[in-house]
């Protein structure tokens, strides 16, 4: 068969019938609508090859079935909070009084075809968009690939992590079964615990007292109309600044800070990543297809009395409700007939900076370095020691966080105290940032070390061999130039020095500047240079 | 009862004289019920009086064995006279229930001192927790252990399971899964617990549990409670497994361990070179 197609070189001089017709159809769309400029700009965009790069692209295709599977939901969802009565299907709620809300998640669990499955395909979606939007950030942030030109992509990416949060948590809220009825209470408590204004925000916000008849139909419009609408939007800047930007890479053979290495969007990019949807999406729905999630049927529709043991928020609230929970107990004071709600304010205070720091991280890293240099190769995270280390200290202080909403739990499945494992996480949210800082550092100094010493002297071969003259000596195998290229091509920082500015002063900015450099860059190790090199191959091993 | 009989048959023998077709006259049939009756009235006083007689004795013997099965096994830390000791709690007025639950699940005898006692494998048979039961029953009126009838589950499971989420969920979590309490107590999975020790614990309140008795919560209230713990056991999860029935954090979990895992070793696998 295939001897005697490439025998016959003349098919592929005459253009089959489809060929004509796929060129007809483009240049018909081309004349009017000018969509070949597009295509040609956007098709020839590069996209570098690694699994890293591909997670912000897990976000974006689980985004996608969260939009397709809630489509589906809000066909059958009633957002109301009107009594009915259930007569549906699930045997340990008949006869039970329940708001539509929670009647209408029911009959999508149990008496529309489908509808069970697609609840669990969305929410374990959304599960999936968060996670992976945190997984994302992180190789942003480990890499250095927030440093300029993409600060303000960052802030933009920090946003839909907010905004995804916040749509995660509106449609927690939804089904108005009782662990979201608990979770909407500790949102009213975090709320009334504002001074001055808490109790009228949250008489505003849920029309009324607590629970009210209004919230359900409120949070409805800002998880589908609100919500999604500014996250698509800021999804598309989003993009469209990765497209300006242009993707970074990582060091490599031709990978400079001025090309992209990689292969084009058309074809092979889009082929791949229409495949890579589907597999994100066999994943999703496969994961829904054998794995239960938010079982409203056992939880039973709201009720302010009743509150189950291990009620916990979905994973992306849980260093919230955790920060909550470490709080030490009798934290109010009582100022002049009002309750001042420490326990509630500190919570607020710590969650909300340990948040912007996360958002301005790019421009506080900026400051310091005073680099204003365009980046574009990827940092590995051992050649920037100090950022490694405060993002490995950040990381473990949200663990922390996270950790202790689970407290109960811990506690049960490990044998422990729920005492012991509140201190142990009260301790260790202050204690273990900084044992993390630390370590951290010192691991990629070591491995910057390690770097420097294969990169100068090859690997160690196990190889002894005996001299002529009686000597032994171990063989060191070089390495190729391929790989020595990405042990060596990293950037050398300095501790900025002190300068006095034209007035000749030294200014209090400058100063602080200067000791924040300084602490960033201290304990450094030089990349090793072309003199190195070849001096020390000359030593023969 | 005794009257009726007598007033029944005079009519029913002038009624044969009337009839001379010899015809059985209509009260026939009460008439042989009543003889039936009486019959199997007095069989059965003769044979009660006579079981009881029975019945004593082996009472007496499972008291007997009672006795010596706690002194045994039970009065070092509950006292020879159920009095309690400085280690353990006076066992005077509670109940065959109270034994039943605490000896039938196997967390008395304790195994070791801890925050609670823990659910391990029967010590002794059925025979031997019923004598312990009856022994320490006689000692002091408790909880008497339940009727079958409340044990069947095939009460209400909607009431039970709104009992249940206002009464049990807050300490063994809305599914039955358990919970946390304090000092490294916590309140026990509800999954495959036998009806008869779920109603002894309601009545009893064993550890930590608070006594919910009949005027907390009614009988068949308890039957219904059952009924949705039993519904809970025998149906499959509608949803696929169930992760352990603890909600979010087992939820949280799986997704960054097993799906953000699949995930990356997907792009792993899709960024590979050939080689």
């Amino acid at each position: 068969m295939s001897t005697t197609e490439t025998t016959r070189p003349e098919t592929a001089l005459e253009p089959t019938r489809g060929a004509r017709f796929t060129g007809w159809a483009g240049n018909y769309l081309d004349e009017r609508t000018s969509i070949s400029g597009l295509v040609k700009e956007l098709g020839r965009k590069i996209f570098p090859d690694h699994w890293s790069f591909m997670l912000g692209e897990v976000a974006l295709y689980s985004f996608i079935v969260i939009l397709l599977s809630g489509t589906f939901l809000t066909f059958f969802f009633q957002a109301s909070m009107a009594t009915q009565v259930y007569d549906g299907s699930w045997v340990p709620l008949k006869g039970i009084e329940m708001s539509a809300a929670m009647k209408s998640t029911l009959d999508i669990s149990f008496d529309i075809r489908g509808g069970l499955l697609m609840r669990q395909v969305h929410h374990w979606a959304a599960l999936l968009f968060i996670a992976s939007i945190g997984l994302h950030m992180l190789r942003i942030y480990f890499t250095g690939a927030f440093r300029k030109p993409r600060e303000i992509n960052w802030l933009i990416g920090f946003t839909l992590f907010i905004l995804a949060m916040l749509e995660g948590f509106t449609g927690y809220s939804l089904p108005d079964d009782l662990l979201s009825g608990n979770g909407l209470r500790i949102i009213d408590g975090m709320v009334k615990g504002i001074p001055i204004v808490g109790t009228w925000t949250s008489y505003l916000i849920f029309g009324g007292e607590f629970p009210g008849t209004d919230i359900v139909g409120r949070l409805y419009t800002v998880h589908i109309l609100l919500g999604p609408a500014i996250l698509v939007a800021a999804l598309g800047v989003h993009l469209l600044l990765l497209v300006i930007n242009k993707h970074t890479q990582f060091a490599g053979p031709g990978h400079t800070n001025d090309n992209v290495v990689g292969v084009p969007i058309m074809p092979v990019f889009a082929a791949k990543a229409g495949g890579f949807f589907f597999i994100i999406f066999g994943v999703i729905v496969l994961i829904a297809s054998f794995f239960t999630i938010n079982p409203i049927w056992v939880y039973g529709p709201y009720d302010p009395s009743p509150v189950s043991a291990g009620t916990q928020p979905d994973w992306y609230i849980g260093f919230a409700d955790g920060a909550l929970r470490l709080v030490p107990p009798g934290w109010e004071l009582e100022l002049g007939g009002y309750t001042l709600s420490l326990n509630i304010l500190l919570v607020l205070i710590v969650v909300g900076v340990f948040l912007v720091v996360v958002a301005l991280y790019p421009f506080i890293e900026g400051w310091i370095t005073g680099d204003q240099r365009e980046h574009h190769i990827a940092d590995r995270p051992r050649n920037a020691p100090v950022r490694t280390a405060i993002g490995a200290a950040g990381v473990t202080f949200y663990a922390m966080l996270w950790a202790a909403a689970s407290s109960d739990l811990i506690a049960t499945h490990f044998r422990l105290t729920i005492e012991g494992v509140i201190h142990g996480c009260q301790v260790l949210l202050i204690v273990g940032p900084i044992i993390a800082y630390f370590v951290t550092k010192r691991v990629c100094v070591g491995l910057q070390k390690k770097d420097r010493e294969i990169a100068m002297h090859g690997y160690e071969s196990g190889r002894i061999v005996r001299l002529p003259g009686g000597e032994y000596i171990e063989v060191h195998e070089q390495l190729d130039d391929y790989e020595r290229w990405k042990l060596v091509s990293f950037e050398d920082y300095k501790p900025l020095m002190i300068r006095p500015d034209k007035k000749g002063r030294i200014t209090v900015n400058q100063r602080l500047r200067a000791a924040a450099s300084s602490w960033f860059f201290e304990d450094r190790i030089a990349p090793v240079s072309r003199g190195e090199i070849e001096s020390s191959h000359d030593g023969g091993h | 009862m005794a009257t009726a009989p007598r007033s029944a048959t005079r009519p029913a023998k002038s009624a044969r004289k009337q009839r001379a077709a010899g015809r059985r006259h209509p009260l026939a049939t009460v008439a042989l019920i009543m003889v039936g009756l009486i019959g199997t009235g007095g069989a059965y006083a003769l044979f009660t009086s006579s079981a009881t007689a029975e019945t004593q004795t082996a009472a007496a013997a499972q008291l007997d064995d009672g006795g010596k099965l706690f002194a045994a096994n039970c009065a070092t830390c509950h006292g020879m006279a159920l009095q309690g000791t400085t280690q353990g709690p006076s066992l005077i007025g509670v109940g065959a229930a109270a034994v039943d639950f605490q000896v039938g699940t196997g967390r008395m005898p304790l195994a070791a001192t801890g925050p609670q006692a823990e659910e391990k494998p029967p010590q002794f048979t059925d025979a031997q927790v019923a004598a312990l039961a009856a022994y320490v029953a006689s000692k002091g009126p408790g909880p008497a252990i339940p009727a079958a009838e409340y044990l069947t589950g095939t009460g209400d499971a909607a009431a039970g399971a709104e009992l249940f989420r206002i009464n049990c969920a807050m300490c063994h979590n809305v599914a039955g899964a358990g919970g946390a309490l304090t000092e490294g107590k916590y309140a026990p999975s509800l999954a495959g617990v036998s009806a008869q020790h779920i109603y002894e614990a309601m009545v009893t309140g064993p550890q930590n549990m608070p006594v919910f008795n009949d005027d907390n919560i009614s009988p068949a209230d308890k039957a219904n409670i059952i009924t949705y713990l039993r519904y809970l056991d025998q149906t499959p999860t509608p949803g696929g497994f169930d992760l352990g029935n603890l909600g979010p954090v087992s939820e949280g979990l799986f997704i960054w361990i097993f799906g953000l895992g699949a995930v990356v070793a997907i792009t792993i696998w899709l960024t590979a070179r050939s080689n």
